[in-house]
């Protein structure tokens, strides 16, 4: 090694490690979001707040599990002001672990119906996200589609498309199934499921309702806005939606939700920001922007998505699924639910 | 240096450099302290014999196949002659710049029930035709095969390249033919850098969860993520996270025990290693083989990715994508720059060294690779935060008020040193089986030309070294091309970059539109590939 090389190094380096250590979070106007919801899904959201009140927006991204670790390892110094989740299990365990403070508005209360938010407001539904069943119409009779749970008989053997187990919305829907069921019938109606599955399950829900489009299976449970995603592709994709469990219980919906967290400086202002995210404008977009439901029954949904009709939600309160997920997990372990 | 200064050198480097993996390692054996009985009970019931067998499968499958795949190619590239083989030289290393879960998802795609050569073999030829399922743990390996050979061929390929025409003259000389002299000679001296190359594939198999994700796998890394997604135990994650830190720092203590204290160093080599000319059926066959492992393993999953890519250039790709690509090469580069040195030293201080406690130290010290990014990622976040929070308590405590505000954990220091923590075991294994093929009576004849140290290291070890560093450079920067978790929980507010891109689009099932950035990290990957990989050949 040449001096002058040995010296390009040691610049090098030096350039590289000498990034401040300081937080740049000094502004008065701004916040900080950690958000497991990704980036192109949010982001225009934040934007929009920015250019109506000035407040800036900071954000990063992550699994919900992994800033939830952030934010409790970080503590009283977390420069975070609100987490923001695709999931109700996540903000439950969040504000089971005590990183999430209650927060009173009558705004919120107002627009956020309450089987979608936190009973102490800890945290907050901002759109909703519908997992039901979906059907090949040429080889079966929507006349035969009932239940979640009615997809555990004999007449679907080798005719079930199932996602695996690992995936968040899967563990709630079973937590639910739980909340409303018991556990041993759930149990039951999950070995079921198992033992008529057309083939091993799914890693994501677009391969499942292209293998119903493809003849692989017959049915499938999925959530509404992949589906919505391929329709905009293609029109006459051959899979139709079925809004499972009208007369028992409704359709089973999981939140895109936020809370605001226990240390946050500016808690005021991130309370305002989660009250505008439940107005018209924000919720206008979650609705446009992935083809979800806004969570404010006055927002209007994507045309698309309105062409499937109108349901009934499950109104079992969404925190269910973040205390009974464990037991789900279990189990789903125990079913052979892999 | 005097022998007890040197000693004192080594203990106390390999300390320093063990401290990033020993954080989450502690963190990970602390977390035993905490019972997790209830998952526990659990898991051991309905998860671990089943994720254990399939575990151990998909490392012997995986470990067997890159070894016989890739000293096989390196094989043909160092020791024949045929067409195009200085193209397939650099070439068969294009694996590495593509993410194994890039490349799961790829096939997946393209193999399943529902993809485009299944549709076809149905309508085309009988309807009852099936593939063997993709997503099966036979699928994985695959998978994981295409994706890492290329670790043992770059590595075994270097060793052969090195060994000169020295031990194939002699070799031949006692009577042996080519193949028998491949057999008893080259091999047995290729041995330590092909065992380097099946280590890093088995450390990265262990630890993988995107390829088992998407083909549907039950691992213990999969088991890993279900007890602290599923059942927010983030206590039971850990626990099981330092099982795997510990069969990792055994499984290579049992390989450098099993090659015991057999010599590997060369003498200085008499020439290049010569290559035997290839012509007709011969040379076809070569091609063939090179050509199809390129063509199953980069070329056709490329191209998928470009086309994917082309449906979504026109919306999506924008003038952030020069600062995308702009920071994952700098990022890969500063860190491969982090990590080769250390892995220098690490090897040094390594090297003839007889405390067991010692060698240990630095076993434990490459042990992060191993372990599932995203826990690592956590086990160190948590010790680097308690840190800032400690100096933000000394620094309210002397300033009051006024006191800025400290975020050491979202920096990119931060960054580099949980990198270091998970890939220097990408760095070391090159640098190692490098010096181990310099022979002590160098040393000593330096040693004798008053060429000590520093010195030493410049003008005797590096010029030898350099095919190794080199080597270990590419893995290292091709790897930081790619690297996910780390960033992600340590990157500044607004930092992105292509991989960070690819989680963007992923998360959300959105596999597609991430082909873009995934087609422009392979793209990125690639140039220091083309560029390093000769250099990687032609060892002084």
């Amino acid at each position: 090694m040449n001096p002058s090389f040995r010296t390009r190094v040691v610049s090098t380096l030096a350039a590289v490690l000498a990034t401040t250590a300081l937080a740049p979070l000094a502004a008065a106007e701004s916040l900080v979001v950690y958000s497991a919801r990704n980036e192109q899904l949010i982001k225009p959201v934040f934007d929009a707040y920015t250019r109506e009140t000035g407040v800036e927006v900071k954000f990063t991204t992550g699994d919900a599990a992994v800033l939830i670790e952030r934010l409790a390892a970080e503590g009283r110094n977390s420069p975070a002001d609100l987490l923001l989740t695709v999931d109700a299990g996540e903000l439950w365990n969040a504000a089971q672990r005590g990183l999430l403070q209650p927060v009173k508005s009558a705004t919120l209360a107002r627009k956020v119906p309450a089987h979608l938010r936190d009973p102490e407001g800890r945290w907050y539904g901002l759109s909703m996200r519908a997992r039901t069943i979906f059907y090949s119409p040429q080889r079966v009779d929507a006349r035969t589609l009932s239940t979640y749970e009615a997809l555990a008989q004999p007449a679907w053997k080798g005719r079930l498309c199932l996602r695996t187990s690992k995936k968040v919305y899967n563990q709630s829907l079973v937590a639910m199934m739980i909340s409303r069921d018991g556990e041993a019938k759930t149990e039951q109606v999950v070995r079921g499921w198992v033992s008529n599955l057309a083939t091993e399950v799914f890693a994501n829900d677009t391969a499942l309702l292209e293998a119903i489009a493809a003849g692989q299976c017959d049915v499938g449970i999925a959530n509404t806005y992949y589906f919505g995603r391929i329709l905009k592709e293609r029109a006459d994709f051959p899979v139709q939606p079925f809004w499972a469990n009208q007369a028992s219980g409704g359709v089973h919906v999981n939140i895109s939700g936020a809370g605001v967290t226990r240390h946050s400086r500016r808690a005021a202002a991130a309370t305002r920001f989660l009250e505008w995210l439940s107005g018209p404008a924000a919720q206008a977009h979650f609705a446009a922007v992935n083809m979800e439901f806004p969570v404010n029954p006055a927002a209007a949904v994507d045309p698309v998505v309105k062409s499937w009709g109108s349901f009934e939600p499950s109104l079992i309160n969404v925190a269910e699924a973040g205390r009974l997920q464990p037991a789900a997990v279990r189990l789903m372990d125990r079913a052979g639910y892999r | 240096m005097t022998s007890v200064a040197r000693r004192r050198w080594a203990a106390g480097a390999l300390a320093l450099l063990a401290i990033p993996a020993l954080l989450p390692l502690v963190s990970a054996v602390a977390a035993w302290a905490v019972p997790a009985t209830e998952v526990w009970a659990h898991q051991l019931r309905h998860v671990l014999p089943r994720v254990t067998v399939n575990t151990a499968l998909l490392l012997v499958l995986v470990g067997t196949a890159t070894a016989l795949l890739g000293t096989a190619l390196a094989w043909l590239v160092a020791a024949h002659e045929f067409p195009f083989r200085r193209v397939f030289a650099w070439a068969l290393l294009l694996p590495l710049a593509v993410p194994a879960y890039v490349l799961a998802v790829v096939f997946a795609g393209a193999l399943d029930y529902a993809g485009p050569l299944q549709v076809w073999l149905r309508e085309a030829i009988h309807p009852g035709l099936r593939l063997p399922p993709i997503r099966s743990l036979g699928g994985a390996a695959l998978v994981l095969t295409l994706s890492l050979y290329p670790y043992v061929y770059l590595l075994a390929r270097v060793a052969f390249e090195s060994a000169g025409s020295r031990p194939l003259e002699v070799a031949q000389s006692l009577g042996l033919d080519r193949g028998a002299a491949l057999r008893r000679v080259l091999l047995p001296l290729a041995r330590p850098a092909v065992a380097a190359g099946v280590a890093l594939v088995c450390m990265e198999t262990l630890a993988d969860f995107g390829v088992v994700a998407a083909l549907n796998v039950d691992t213990f890394t999969t088991a890993i993520y279900r007890a602290w997604y599923g059942m927010f135990s983030v206590t039971a994650a850990l626990q099981m996270a330092a099982l795997l830190g510990l069969a990792a720092i055994l499984g290579v203590w049992v390989e450098r025990r099993a090659r015991g204290t057999r010599g590997y160093a060369g003498q200085r080599p008499g020439g290049e290693l010569p290559r035997r000319p290839l012509r007709g059926r011969e040379a076809a066959a070569a091609i063939a083989f090179a050509g199809g492992v390129l063509a199953v393993a980069f070329v056709l999953p490329t191209a998928q990715l470009v086309a994917w890519a082309w449906q979504h250039a026109a919306t999506d790709l924008d003038s952030r994508y020069w600062a995308f690509a702009g920071r994952s090469v700098a990022l890969a580069a500063s860190g491969a720059l982090v990590v080769v040195a250390a892995a220098l030293v690490h090897g040094y201080a390594l090297r003839g060294e007889p405390r067991a406690w010692v060698v240990g130290l630095g076993r434990v010290a490459t042990a992060g690779y191993a372990i599932p990014g995203t826990v690592l990622a956590v086990g160190l976040f948590a010790p680097v935060a308690g840190l800032n929070n400690w100096l933000q308590y000394r620094l309210d405590a002397t300033l009051g008020a006024g006191a800025p505000q400290l975020f050491l954990q979202g920096t990119l220091l931060a960054m580099l040193v949980a990198y270091l923590a998970r890939f220097l075991a990408v760095g070391a294994g090159p640098v190692e089986s490098g010096l181990e093929r310099i022979h002590r009576h160098l040393d000593e004849a330096a040693a004798l030309l008053g060429q000590r140290g520093i010195a030493r290291l410049r003008r005797v070890h590096l010029p030898l070294l350099r095919g190794s560093l080199f080597a270990a450079a590419i893995l290292v920067f091709v790897d930081l091309m790619k690297e996910l978790p780390i960033t992600l929980m340590t990157r500044p507010f607004g930092f992105e970059t292509l991989a960070v891109r690819v989680f963007e689009m992923a998360a959300e099932g959105e596999w597609q539109r991430a082909a873009l950035p995934a087609v422009l990290i392979v793209a990125v990957g690639m140039v220091p590939v083309v560029l390093l990989a000769r250099r990687a050949t032609h060892v002084a």
